[in-house]
């Protein structure tokens, strides 16, 4: 793993202290142009950072909370660490899940954790981009790193997402805004279009903006394919997308003529009825315009390191997210072993939860069965999750406390350089501390 | 008078940012307790921002406060909210074979309440 | 320190010139020794292999196994791995899935239960070195390496272009530094670049590569210019531009000759010699003999084969435009993903059917190539896994080799013009099994210059491989009786008994570090991640060994 030496300098006092290329974990984006002013264990300065990094960067600073608790009492490290092997250990169908705020180093840990007790294994892929992995599954995908885009595109379709909220550096560091090798005057040279249903704060960066109505995007997108194609749409299609074909037509004389083209997808897509359906549309249409020019598409992907959690989880089993290990092998099935399902059918009977908050974000009835089962819950902040914990450790916060590796959205992995050091254990030591403590229990019972 | 809408839950960066305060600032669960009407509809239903609104379908219900949407950022007849507890409270376990459960564009009902939005 | 010996084996050590003996080998710290003079010294442990063949682990020189293609391969293909054998979770060893694509542990136990105890990663986009360096820790067992993607680099052209050798120079090695890779690599030079900016490929090796200005001849000749120059134990590695296409035997031809004198490895040479038509597929035909005559005049030059075999597999490249060819052709998914100023990528399922010429030709056209080398010493076994088939057809490939009967059945089965179209059925040689332990260990060790890998003389890391007799080859070399790694039986009887990690092996060339700063403002333009992350620093390596170079002065 990595533990890169932060490059850093002190004043006299030996109070401040710069780092620079440090990065930020907060979005998808992995931007790792920070430079940090670190005083007195508090980060004070973000150079580079977006209003959201900023947000990420001053808020994690030490809170007095304990290390450890059990059932909501502070308990020591070693009580904790016996605690959440032993519900490990003896759960019939254990679930971990969470991963994607975390490090690769973490993740692998709680992979192994995961195999030897036959559990599932899931992340927060299952509900954000799960959809659009299954559709690259059924359809392949075109797509390229994001220096790819920063270096060639000019022409830019954000369809289904609003990154001016959500990734507010992407379209000044990797897709509208930078001048490249082969579009010299960057903004200039190229053409933008945001679909979405909503008229978001993006659509002031767009030159055409297209208001799409509600669960119409599988309609919009096998349209344009038809155009591309040369097929003759039916006008009808402007009654459920609310758009003219006329539009459409022009759209697609555009798509053609541009040089590079990029499609960067939301969750506009993968959250609506029609789910992966909907990302293989939109995937397809970035395929079948390689007959005419050179378009890419790509999934706009949230959590700083969702994308190594599809990476760490696919090495380790073959599948990336929603993997059952029960059987001693790997399985995969999303709606069977994705977290959604396993929780809101009350199957699971224990819960790793890392870095995540399920107990804020998931299904009602998900969450009525997680608050009932014993759970073991990593996070460096009080969360909904934490609180109904059976085992809750406080953690560093990975970027900010802790070294490692992260995958930036486009899969490059990018090294962590810390900014201070905090009180807590990083997740990394704690996973390692109870694969120890499982081993130890498993090994005994081997001989 | 109920009224069908689309409601559609979403990131904002005020979300993003107060999310990184915690999860328990008023910040963070204001913005997460507010939910977005069109101009128009605001005018139709009689709200006016601050108003408290009951929103429900066949998984849950939740009481919010509105506000209208900024410009032309919504069309009649859809809401949005920032991704959170009440959000979630709406959303319904079955997956469809896909492990997400319909996140975005939920078909819920909307009246006003004339009770306190408790958030 | 303990010592072990194997005693009563017979050995084949082609390096050390020892075939088919009777020896005793003795093995301390993971090496072999010398034996004692003493004959009372007693070792702590010893190995009976009365009756058994011993050879050095096997080394597979040219296979793809980890980084961003091979784990999108794997997250593609669910349908494939869901009707394959996984492998089981053991109180000793992690589980995994199998298919044309292993996930990382599976792939560890899967190289060492074929006895194979080396392999390397033939191409990894330098940005994404750090992946490849964390899937290589989590395969257990082997140890790896990978070779660096060079021909499509827009630095390399842009130096070519602006007739820099030095800088040129200085950037392979700063590159192999940065990413701890162990070779240069070249994936259809120019011909990846072309494709990104147009959707287009190279067609020859003189074609010019707009905006770049530079031809694939021009990055072939300077890369191994430079590869020479900084004496990397392995010369440089090349796709040549082409692949797949009938009629490209003219393109490999000249790439040859584009070497010049330097040493120049050809890799999957078997899907580069084809003659005919690219618009008429009846012309599909043969050219090996031709090119392996120009092999076997040219002591500088080795090959490895990518064998095809019948099978279902995954074909996954760094050629982004061959990737687009098999999509059209197949009709099947296809990814592609280009990578910043780098590279390119092209994944495709694809199906080898017996029934069909042009894949009855391919596998025909591999085994030719086996076949029409003379020299041993200068063709590696590979299946370009997964490309022409997974790894494990290697012992199927073996006796295809040594029994010629096999390949006669094989011939009677598939179309008739196949017989036609090549001369495979016209080959009678059948090799040895030292002939086998040269191109499966020793050939490929010596082609890698890995001096401590492939023989078991003194000094060599002690990877052994000991094999049952059986009448039936393929058999025998499917399920060794023991495989040792650094002197621990890593396998007994087909059972992996070990999940220790294997060594990373790489590089470490000397370069001019005033070259950096031409590097970095070329790299701070362009690139969307910091010159200062860029490096794999050394905490990735776990346990590795540096190989040495040998610079010319």
């Amino acid at each position: 793993m990595s533990t890169l030496e932060s490059s850093t300098s002190t004043n006299a006092a030996g109070e401040l202290k710069i780092v620079e290329d440090a990065t930020c974990t907060f979005c998808g984006c992995v931007c790792d142009d920070m430079e940090l002013t670190v005083e007195d264990n508090r980060i004070t300065k973000a150079k580079n950072a977006c209003v959201l990094g900023k947000a990420w960067f001053f808020n994690h600073h030490i809170e007095d909370r304990p290390e450890a608790t059990i059932e909501g009492k502070p308990a020591s490290y070693e009580e904790a660490i016996e605690a959440a092997a032993e519900i490990l250990l003896n759960a019939t169908y254990p679930i971990t899940y969470g991963l994607s705020d975390t490090t690769c180093e973490a993740q692998r840990k709680a992979l192994a954790i995961t195999d030897w007790i036959g559990g599932i294994v899931d992340t927060t892929t299952s509900v954000c981009h799960g959809p659009s992995g299954m559709a690259f599954q059924g359809v392949g995908e075109v797509t390229c790193s994001l220096g790819e885009i920063k270096n060639r595109a000019d022409f830019l379709i954000f369809w289904g997402g609003n990154p001016a909220e959500s990734h507010p550096r992407h379209f000044t560091k990797y897709s509208l805004m930078p001048k490249g090798e082969f579009v010299p005057k960057g903004r200039k040279d190229r053409t933008a279009v945001l679909i979405d249903v909503r008229k978001t704060k993006s659509a002031k960066a767009a030159d055409i903006f297209l208001q799409l109505k509600p669960r119409s995007d599988f309609e919009l997108a096998w349209a344009l394919r038809g155009l591309a194609k040369g097929i003759d749409i039916d006008p009808k299609v402007e009654q459920k997308t609310g758009i003219p074909l006329d539009t459409l037509r022009d759209m697609m004389d555009r798509m053609k003529a541009a040089q590079f083209g990029a499609i960067l997808f939301g969750m506009g897509l993968t959250m609506t009825r029609g789910k992966h359906i909907n990302s293989e549309a939109v995937l397809s249409l970035a395929r079948d315009m390689n007959q005419h020019t050179r378009w890419v598409a790509k999934p706009m992907r949230g959590h700083g390191n969702v994308t190594g959690a599809d990476n760490v989880v696919s090495w380790t089993t073959g599948y990336p997210f929603g993997v059952n290990l029960g059987r001693g092998y790997p399985r995969f099935n999303p709606g069977e072993f994705t977290t959604s399902d396993v929780l809101a059918r009350q199957e699971a009977d224990a819960a790793l939860i890392i870095a995540s908050d399920p107990m804020s974000n998931f299904s009602q009835p998900a969450r009525d069965h997680l608050r009932s089962i014993k759970s073991v819950v990593l996070d460096p902040k009080l969360s909904e999750t934490a609180k109904v914990a059976t085992v809750a450790f406080t953690t560093a916060t990975y970027g900010i406390n802790t070294p490692g590796t992260v995958y930036r959205m486009d899969d490059v992995p990018i090294p962590l350089r810390p900014a201070f050091e905090s009180p807590y254990r990083s997740d990394l030591e704690i996973l390692k501390a109870i694969e120890h403590r499982i081993r130890e229990h498993q090994l005994a019972g081997v001989q | 008078m109920a009224e069908t809408f689309i409601l559609i839950p979403g990131r904002t960066s005020k979300q993003g940012t107060s999310l990184n305060e915690g999860k328990y600032t008023d910040g963070y669960l204001e913005e997460i307790n507010t939910v977005q009407i069109a101009g128009d509809d605001m005018q139709r239903l009689g709200l006016i921002d601050g108003d408290s609104v009951r929103i429900w379908n066949d998984v849950g219900e939740i009481v919010v406060a509105c506000k209208t949407a900024r410009g032309d950022e919504l069309p009649s007849g859809m809401l949005f909210i920032s991704y959170g507890d009440k959000s979630s409270q709406l959303m319904g376990g079955e997956t469809h074979g896909s492990g997400m459960p319909d996140s975005k564009g939920m078909d819920v009902f909307l009246e006003k309440h004339s009770g306190s939005s408790n958030s | 320190m303990s010592t072990l010996r194997i005693s009563g084996g017979t050995v084949y050590d082609p390096r050390n010139g020892i075939d088919g003996e009777v020896r005793e080998l003795w093995i301390r710290d993971g090496k072999i020794i010398d034996p004692p003079d003493d004959p009372d010294v007693r070792p702590d442990r010893t190995l009976d292999a009365t009756g058994l063949v011993i050879m050095p682990g096997g080394v597979d020189m040219h296979c793809h196994i980890a980084g961003p293609k091979v784990n999108t391969a794997r997250k593609m293909m669910p349908d494939d791995k869901r009707v394959a054998p996984p492998v089981r979770r053991t109180a000793l060893t992690r589980s995994g899935s199998t298919g044309a694509v292993p996930s990382t542990f599976a792939t560890g136990y899967l190289y060492a239960g074929l006895g194979y105890t080396t392999a390397f990663d033939a191409a990894i986009p330098p940005l994404t070195a750090r992946h490849a360096h964390e899937e290589l820790d989590d395969t257990p067992i082997i140890d790896k390496g990978f070779y660096v993607l060079m021909g499509n680099n827009h630095y390399v052209m842009k130096k070519l272009q602006a007739g820099e050798p030095q800088l040129l120079k200085a950037y392979v090695a700063w590159l192999l530094n940065a990413t701890k890779g162990y070779a240069a690599k070249l994936v259809n030079p120019g011909g990846v670049e072309v494709w990104k900016a147009t959707g287009g490929n190279a067609t020859g090796i003189d074609d010019n590569v707009e905006h770049f200005d530079v031809s694939p001849r021009q990055i072939i000749s300077g890369v191994s210019q430079a590869v020479t120059e900084l004496g990397l134990p392995h010369p440089v590695h090349i796709h040549c531009n082409n692949l797949g296409m009938p009629g490209n035997w003219t393109t490999t031809l000249e790439t040859m000759k584009s070497l010049d004198g330097h040493r120049g490895h050809l890799t999957h040479v078997q899907f580069h010699s084809y003659g005919g038509n690219v618009d008429d597929q009846s012309t599909f035909c043969s050219q090996v003999p031709e090119l392996a005559d120009y092999i076997n005049q040219h002591q500088d030059l080795t090959v490895d084969v990518g064998q095809v075999m019948f099978s279902e597999t995954t074909s996954m490249t760094g050629d982004g435009p061959l990737g687009y060819f098999l999509h059209k052709v197949t009709g099947r998914k296809w990814f592609s993903a280009d990578t910043e100023m780098e590279a390119g990528c092209g994944i495709v399922p694809i199906t080898y059917k017996s029934k069909s010429t042009v894949h009855a030709l391919q596998w025909a056209i591999g085994l030719e190539w086996y076949l029409l080398v003379n020299d041993p010493w200068r063709i590696a076994m590979s299946t370009d896994h997964p490309n022409g088939g997974s790894f494990l057809a290697y012992p199927e490939i073996i006796a295809l080799l040594m029994d010629r009967s096999r390949r006669e059945e094989v011939l009677n089965r598939v179309p008739a013009a196949v017989r036609d179209r090549c001369t495979l059925g016209d080959l009678d040689r059948e090799y040895t099994l030292n002939e086998i332990a040269i191109i499966t260990r020793a050939a490929p060790a010596r082609m890698l210059g890995l001096d401590h890998k492939g023989h078991l003389g003194v000094g060599a890391d002690a990877d052994i491989t000991i094999y049952s007799r059986n009448d039936d080859i393929q058999r025998m070399f499917e399920i060794p009786r023991y495989v040792l790694h650094k002197g621990n039986v890593v396998v007994d009887d087909g059972e992996v008994r070990s999940n220790e990690k294997g060594t990373l092996l790489h590089v470490a060339p000397q370069y001019d570090v005033a070259a950096v700063p031409d590097i970095q403002e070329w790299f701070e333009q362009f690139y969307t991640i910091r010159f200062r992350n860029y490096p794999v620093d050394e905490s990735y390596l776990h346990d590795h060994r540096i190989v040495p170079t040998n610079p010319m002065q």
